[in-house]
């Protein structure tokens, strides 16, 4: 292994700014001469708009321009897309209502763009936009997921009749109904996965500035996906053709899925930089990016299963209504059907699955992607229910997890929703989480606790997702816009150093130091030489971004491809020097040496010569800079067993976490210290969903959760350290032999919890997030 | 308008502000001292915490003019010729860190629990007192390896 290669938890290159202060976020940037940007937003859920006076907001001091929706659409600036299409069962594409960037006429949520007001300071911004007069004519708001789609409801969009977005069945009904008709037991249960906000401690923010001279747009935005950005709001959005509009992420404060979506203020402040001829500014505050960020999950489910006498699965059927908020989202119709559906086989081999998601519009910000996006609400679903199933047949969840997992022997391992699962050992991770929890010995814990009148309860999920997103033809086929390679680029300078372009990007992962390590591993030049970029499409050719961990297991390859590249090109140039056939050169650790000879020359040496080509191979280009692009060959399957300890308080309700293990199976571990972060995260991340965070509308659409004292997030006292390991199993379909490892804790998590909390009980099920209140009132029903 | 003077990271400032100016916009707009942050509205998170007088403050909730003659320490101020405070490098040995976003904050409030707390201060004082700081990334595990290491290394 190189020093500081695959394996080794090195420290990160990333740390040194952050950690003196010179981290350089979107907010951080100060263009000479830039304007404040606030945007005007709705007040009501539901509202026609008839009339916006702006007279006395444009006297105001210091205001330079205010424009609502009229003004964009006079300059064709389009609305706002969403990338991906679901068809739905009457054959027709899923319904899509347009999305202005500022409001036309109507407004669908409470935070719906109404107007922007520009000005030289923000507290002018504020203050004018405080004088903004909006008439509205409010309408009756729709908000309930599970009754959005019934009868009588309020229709929001004309193109939507009954507020449905799309009705998607997948698998065959009547096989399943057959099976369930003439099982031994069906167990059943109805649940809702509970709706969060994403909450990267970075709030949203833009700067854009134009530049007269060259007609470039440059937006800094706080983005997860740079190009995704440009090419949208280019192809899309007409904001400026994609040569002529630049758009960087710099360091960005975590993403977790709300910074992938290309969002109305960063449209309208692309746009008034040139219709103002200044640089604009926007950050959003903590309520705004409550109101307006997009949101996650929000399911409403019935799960059934059916089994023989032995608890083997025979078929599941599952029903869900999904909240698409009010307008859709640039994923939003992808997460509650590719990336739901698909996954509920879990890790067991249950033969026949039939799933039914109704996806609704309603009067509430719009929901995408959010750390898992999908998977956690199938993986929630299903492990939810398989302890529903052992507690119907008598037997412990592990028995009945055993009994159902699909054998090591059966991979690669066709589902039959779709994902052909590559590789994994789900009794291996499971055997092992069992040692890391005591599981053992647990009965003696709930009894000693019992003697001081609490109630101990233990509870597993073994999860399994598919990230690395994704094969682009496969993503073609199931309606989506884009392709899903990556790129990269690996220059060498002629000094030797090198440089790595990747079109992912890094907002908390540590991409800096964990690409640096592929590229010192497969060069041998030293680490403190490899310097890696992203972020900005002025640098980087092109990229997908980052999000469905996928940055490794997708753009890790194109870099380690482009290495190759580098190698077999060094190849040629070194044969040259050394006076020998190409055939004999071989490379390692860095040199370049003719077989079974001690003639060497360093990769450094052979690019100095690329770029001072005096001696040089005929006919081949000088330079020693590839690049390469990776299309995956399958998603990624991480998978592992997660096993969470808590201790209820049956007076107060109270739950703590006593205790957290999981053993994961990500592959080769490239960073053994990052990857355990990732873990970390992701884990606090579920754990929040599961006892704390629940966002929250009432009935007429107002937002009763749009602040850190109403919303929960999880605090360090909330959380134990967790006891991690894992069960790693050699992915065939990756060439790296790695696995996404961003969003597993966040996955596995959820059911974990509320399966301890539901074993502490004695109660059949308890909807996330499991308060105190909502604890207490279960340990009461006992 | 008014005039506010104070030390910040040791070094003597004047700015002339809008009554209404918040010591953590003094920081970030007028002096360019972007590493203490903003990431809330209601005083919850903690990525804008900065030492006055030696004592930990949300700098999202004074007054620019309430610190005025005081001495300000910002997460700039720490590392010292280019040597990271025992604390920044406990953060950074411990993978205390992901996105940076709430690190500041972190850091700053961490040398606080040490001073009260003392060198050895144990994993829950730990955990109970980063109540005020919100981070998203970590998951506090490390974060909380980090304050222990730095507390451990800060007191020789
Ligand atoms: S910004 Fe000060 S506590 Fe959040
Ligand atoms: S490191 Fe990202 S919020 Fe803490």
């Amino acid at each position: 292994m190189a020093e500081n290669g695959v394996g080794a938890s090195v420290r990160r290159k990333e740390d040194n700014r952050f950690l003196i202060g010179k981290g350089n976020y979107t907010d951080d940037i100060t263009i000479a001469g830039q304007t404040h940007a606030v945007f005007l937003r709705s007040p009501h859920a539901h509202a026609t708009i008839n009339s916006i006076d702006t007279i006395a907001a444009s006297a105001a001091p210091g205001v330079v321009a205010i424009f609502t929706g009229d003004d964009l659409a006079a300059d064709g600036i389009g609305p706002l897309i969403c990338g991906v299409t679901v068809t739905s069962d009457d054959g027709q594409p899923h319904r899509a209502p347009v999305h202005p960037a500022l409001a036309q006429g109507k407004v669908n949520y409470v935070g719906d763009h109404v107007a922007v007001v520009i000005a030289e300071s923000l507290s002018q911004a504020k203050d004018a936009a405080e004088l903004v007069e909006v008439d509205y004519g409010v309408l009756p708001a729709v908000t309930n997921t599970a009754t959005a789609a019934d009868e009588g409801q309020t229709q929001i969009h004309e193109v939507a009749p009954g507020n449905l977005c799309f009705n998607w069945p997948f698998g065959d009904k009547a096989a399943v109904e057959e099976v369930f008709t003439a099982a031994h037991k069906v167990s059943s249960l109805e649940l809702i996965n509970n709706r969060m906000v994403t909450n990267p401690m970075e709030p949203r923010a833009a700067i854009a500035d134009y530049n007269a001279g060259t007609e470039e747009i440059t937006l800094h935005l706080t983005t997860q996906n740079p190009h995704v950005h440009r090419l949208v709001l280019s192809a899309f959005n007409q904001l400026a053709p994609e040569h002529k509009l630049r758009v960087v992420g710099p360091d960005v404060g975590g993403g977790f899925g709300a910074k992938i979506f290309i969002y109305a203020e960063e449209l309208v402040v692309g746009w008034a930089c040139r219709k103002v001829n200044r640089p604009v500014k926007w950050t959003a505050d903590r309520t705004e990016a409550f109101l307006s960020d997009a949101h996650g999950r929000d399911h409403v489910s019935t799960a059934e299963m059916a089994m023989d006498e032995n608890g083997k699965f025979l078929a599941l059927r599952v029903m869900t209504r999904a909240n698409l908020g009010a307008y859709l989202s640039t994923f939003g119709t992808m997460v509650p059907s590719y990336l739901y559906a698909f996954l509920l086989a879990g890790q067991y081999s249950t033969p026949l699955i039939y799933s039914e998601v109704k996806a609704v519009f309603t009067n509430t910000a719009p929901v995408d992607a959010s750390r898992g996006a999908g998977r956690p609400e199938a993986t929630f679903l299903l492990e939810r229910l398989v302890d529903v199933c052992a507690a119907d047949m008598g037997l412990d969840p592990v028995e009945i997890r055993r009994r159902n997992f699909i054998p090591v022997e059966a991979f690669p391992y066709q589902t039959p929703v779709v994902q052909c699962y590559d590789s994994g050992d789900y009794h291996a991770a499971l055997d092992k989480a069992l040692v890391l929890a005591n599981y053992g010995s647990f009965a003696a814990r709930a009894e000693e606790a019992k003697s001081r009148g609490k109630r101990r309860g233990i509870g597993l999920s073994s999860y399994v997702e598919a990230c690395g997103i994704a094969p682009s033809a496969a993503v073609g086929q199931l309606g989506g816009g884009v392709g899903l390679w990556e790129s990269a680029q690996v220059r060498f300078n002629p000094t030797g150093n090198v440089q790595v372009f990747t079109g992912t990007h890094s907002h908390g992962q540590g991409h800096e130091t964990t690409f640096a390590q592929l590229v010192t591993e497969q060069l041998g030049v030293p680490f403190g030489n490899i310097e890696v970029i992203h972020g900005d499409t002025a640098k980087t050719q092109f990229g997908m971004g980052t999000y469905g961990s996928r940055s490794l297991a997708v753009g890790g390859v194109a870099i380690s491809k482009a290495c190759e590249k580098l190698i077999a090109k060094g190849k040629k140039i070194a044969a040259h020097a050394l006076e020998a056939a190409e055939g004999d050169i071989e490379f390692a650790d860095g040199n370049f040496t003719v077989a079974g000879t001690d003639k060497a020359m360093s990769i450094e040496a052979v690019a100095f010569n690329a770029y001072v080509p005096h001696s040089y191979p005929e006919g081949l280009e000088p330079g020693f800079d590839e690049n390469a692009f990776f299309d995956p060959l399958n998603f990624s399957f991480p998978a592992g067993t997660h096993i969470c300890e808590v201790e209820v308080d049956p007076d107060t309700g109270e739950v703590e976490i006593i205790k957290y293990s999981a053993v994961d199976d990500f592959g080769k571990l490239i960073n053994p210290m990052i990857v355990a972060g990732q873990v970390h995260g992701g884990i606090a991340h579920g754990v929040g969903q599961a006892l704390l965070e629940g966002c929250r509308y009432d009935s007429e659409g107002q937002l009763i959760t749009a602040s850190y004292m109403d919303y929960a997030m999880p605090r360090a006292d909330n959380l134990p350290s967790f006891d991690i390991d894992y069960a790693p199993t050699d992915p065939p379909d990756n060439p790296l032999g790695v696995k996404g490892c961003g969003e597993a804790g966040a996955i596995g998590a959820p059911p974990a919890v509320i399966n301890a909390i539901v074993n502490a009980l004695g109660v059949k099920h308890i909807d996330m997030p499991a308060t105190p209140e909502t604890v207490w009132r279960a340990a009461q029903s006992v | 308008m008014l005039t506010v003077k104070m030390s910040v990271n040791g070094k003597p400032v004047s700015a002339e502000l809008e009554d209404r100016t918040l010591l953590v916009q003094l920081l970030r707009e007028n002096l360019r001292l972007t590493g203490t942050h903003i990431g809330c509205d209601t005083s919850q998170c903690g990525a804008c915490v900065v030492h006055v007088n030696g004592v930990s403050v949300k700098s999202c909730t004074l007054l620019a003019v309430q610190a005025d003659g005081a001495e300000v320490t910002t997460i700039e101020g720490l590392a010292k010729n280019g040597v990271l405070h025992p604390m920044q490098q406990a953060f950074m040995d411990n993978h205390g860190l992901q996105c940076g976003f709430c690190t500041p904050g972190m850091v700053m409030s961490a040398l606080d629990i040490v001073k009260r707390n003392g060198s050895a201060v144990d994993e829950a004082t730990v955990r109970k007192e980063l109540e005020g700081n919100i981070c998203r990334c970590t998951g506090y595990h490390n974060i909380v390896k980090s304050v222990q290491a730095g507390a451990k290394s800060m007191g020789g």
